[in-house]
């Protein structure tokens, strides 16, 4: 299929600037995830990719050419939108052939090419209908089969989940996983949720105020967050920050010490801690709690473990080797 | 049955009662106007006028049709026609392309054309009727198809309204369809146009009567009877002076003048419904 390459790609709409400059070397068949909360650019930086946006400054290279000035259809990138951007008067059929009508593919390939992904995708006894007769479900598959069709070389999908209820959005997770992996072809994804981020993800991109914070795999970037950003954004609940003067030998310059809720215990002994209340998951145990130094931390226990009542003073404790130190700007110390 | 009548009141009957008369009341002077058509001229001049249709029917609007009084009716019916449809056609197919252009393309001083466009509703063609018969006059254009049609097109008011029906549009739909790689005409055509469908048979039918029921503009720019639209003429038709007016025939032209709008209202107003009523987005 294709590599897409981003060399110092930088965005600025006036005066604002939105990407500060991304690298990354996107391999053949990868699936990558942009990650971020809302505003950091993660869409704009896909649009750039789809050609939808201009580039303010840098280069994108899609399969080794450089396709700044190119039109989107000229840059063998299929997209699906958010809201699927189904064209409410066409049949499905008509809706995922109106690419290969366009490009003037003859009629008979046009059938077997839409047939075959309607297949794939569980569409074959809707062909006739209009989007408005479909559900979510049916609709995001529509749009993924509108971008399969065209035999692109890079997949871009744009939040495609989040109209989507959340447990059909696993399972259309779960769907575009497979799908990719037969298909093997290179994608860009970009979601606001974490979830669905690691569970997609080969290498992850995971983006603050129009910079990539960390580039890597999913467990990679759960296990060696490199920003306090990376680190509360990756992992629910996320980590837990507390004032490095807790730790005596913390390192110099730090201010921050970061320990996720999975490596807290409730002890007898260690740090002291006020419980404020509990949640009990069923297969886990979140307990929060504050510190009388300041701030507050999620214990996350096995759900035999007894619930410690609210109010109760209790004490913390945690490996060393399960410590983050971040300095006053957030970086890994 | 008891019980249903109990429950609907008094109020009900009062409300259709008064519907009904309101109906009757508005309905009366048509009605005359057809009794009117139907019989001969010395019924008509005679008290008390006759309320019911007469013999005449077949005589009085043959006449009215093929001889008419200063050009056959059929003759005027056409040149409505041609009017009307011109100037709903022309104003449907202009105004869709400048709101195109105006929502979906960046270009210096868009809002200032959109303000431009929309300045003109507020001049509508009474007041500028002197330089507008001066340009149509220029041109040569007085006794004929062009002029009675052209200087009605330009619409700010359907411009409007397709732009705003066009910032409803997804502009995700624009860009997949970018993606999918249609030009900018051939979203136009195979995406906006069909989508818009419901809006423009609305508007072709406001925009046909509006046509048909011009009254100033053609009486001011044709002199030729043979050029005259069916509204005009109707007031053409009656004398001057001492004359005798042809009753019967006015007032078959009358009704005649009324068909051709009352026919597309109610074969547009399916349409029109469905296009209210579900809602493609």
């Amino acid at each position: 299929m294709a590599t897409v390459s981003l060399n110092g790609i930088k965005k600025t709409f006036g005066k604002i600037d939105v990407i500060h400059g991304i690298d990354v070397e996107i391999e053949d068949g990868e699936f990558i995830v942009i990650v971020g909360p809302s505003g950091c650019g993660k869409s704009t930086l896909l649009r750039m990719v789809a050609g939808l946006e201009t580039v303010t400054e840098g280069e994108i290279k899609i399969g080794g050419a450089r396709v700044n000035d190119r039109e989107p259809m000229d840059r063998d990138i299929a997209m699906v939108f958010q809201n699927y951007a189904l064209y409410p008067h066409m049949s499905v059929f008509d809706n995922m052939a109106y690419g290969l009508k366009i490009a003037g593919t003859p009629k008979a390939e046009i059938a077997e090419r839409v047939n075959e992904a309607a297949t794939l995708l569980q569409l074959s006894d809707y062909l006739q209908r209009r989007p408005r007769e479909l559900s979510g479900g049916q609709r995001q598959r529509v749009a993924m089969g509108r971008a399969i069709v065209r035999k692109p070389s890079v997949f871009l999908f744009d939040e495609p989940l989040s109209n989507l209820d959340a447990k059909l959005r696993v399972q259309m997770r779960l769907e575009i996983k497979q799908l990719q992996r037969r298909l093997g072809v290179t994608s860009l994804y970009v979601t606001h949720d974490q979830v669905e981020a690691m569970t997609l993800a080969d290498r992850m991109i995971v983006m603050n105020g129009g910079r990539a914070d960390q580039i890597g795999a999913p467990l990679e970037v759960y296990a060696n967050p490199q920003t306090e950003f990376v680190a509360g954004f990756i992992g629910s609940p996320p980590m837990n920050f507390l004032p490095s003067e807790i730790e005596p030998d913390a390192p110099e310059g730090a201010r921050t010490l970061g320990v996720r809720p999975e490596h807290l215990r409730i002890a007898s002994s260690g740090t002291p801690a006020t419980v404020v209340y509990s949640e009990a998951l069923g297969a886990e145990t979140l307990v929060h709690v504050t510190l009388p130094q300041g701030g507050q931390a999620t214990v996350r226990q096995d759900a035999v473990i007894p619930l410690p009542a609210e109010g109760a003073a209790v004490h913390l404790e945690w490996n060393a080797t399960d410590r983050f130190f971040f300095d006053a700007e957030g970086r890994r110390r | 049955m008891a019980g249903m009548v109990e429950k609907r009141g008094a109020g009900y009957w009062m409300t259709h009662l008064g519907l009904i008369i309101g109906l009757l009341f508005i309905f009366f002077p048509i009605w005359l106007a057809f009794v009117a058509s139907t019989v001969s001229q010395p019924e008509i001049v005679k008290p008390p006028m006759p309320l019911l249709p007469g013999d005449q029917f077949f005589e009085n609007y043959r006449k009215a049709l093929f001889s008419g009084i200063n050009a056959p009716v059929a003759l005027m019916m056409l040149n409505s026609l041609v009017m009307a449809l011109g100037i709903a056609f022309g104003k449907i197919v202009i105004s869709l392309l400048s709101a195109f252009a105006i929502v979906y393309f960046k270009f210096p001083g868009r809002r200032l054309f959109f303000w431009l466009i929309f300045l003109t509703l507020m001049l509508p063609v009474e007041v500028r009727i002197v330089p507008t018969y001066q340009v149509v006059a220029n041109f040569g254009m007085l006794n004929s198809y062009s002029g009675l049609i052209l200087p009605l097109i330009a619409s700010a008011t359907a411009t409007f309204l397709f732009r705003q029906f066009f910032m409803t549009v997804p502009d995700e739909l624009a860009e997949a369809a970018r993606v999918d790689g249609a030009r900018p005409m051939r979203f136009f055509w195979d995406i906006l146009l069909p989508m818009s469908r419901t809006n423009i048979a609305a508007l072709f039918v406001i925009l046909f009567i509006y046509g048909w029921n011009q009254y100033l503009w053609p009486l001011l720019i044709t002199t030729d009877p043979s050029m005259n639209t069916i509204v005009m003429g109707i007031k053409q038709m009656f004398p001057s002076g001492d004359d005798i007016a042809d009753w019967p025939v006015i007032m078959a032209t009358s009704i005649l003048a009324m068909i051709p709008p009352v026919i597309v209202v109610i074969s547009m107003q399916k349409l029109f419904i469905r296009g209210l009523v579900d809602s493609e987005k």
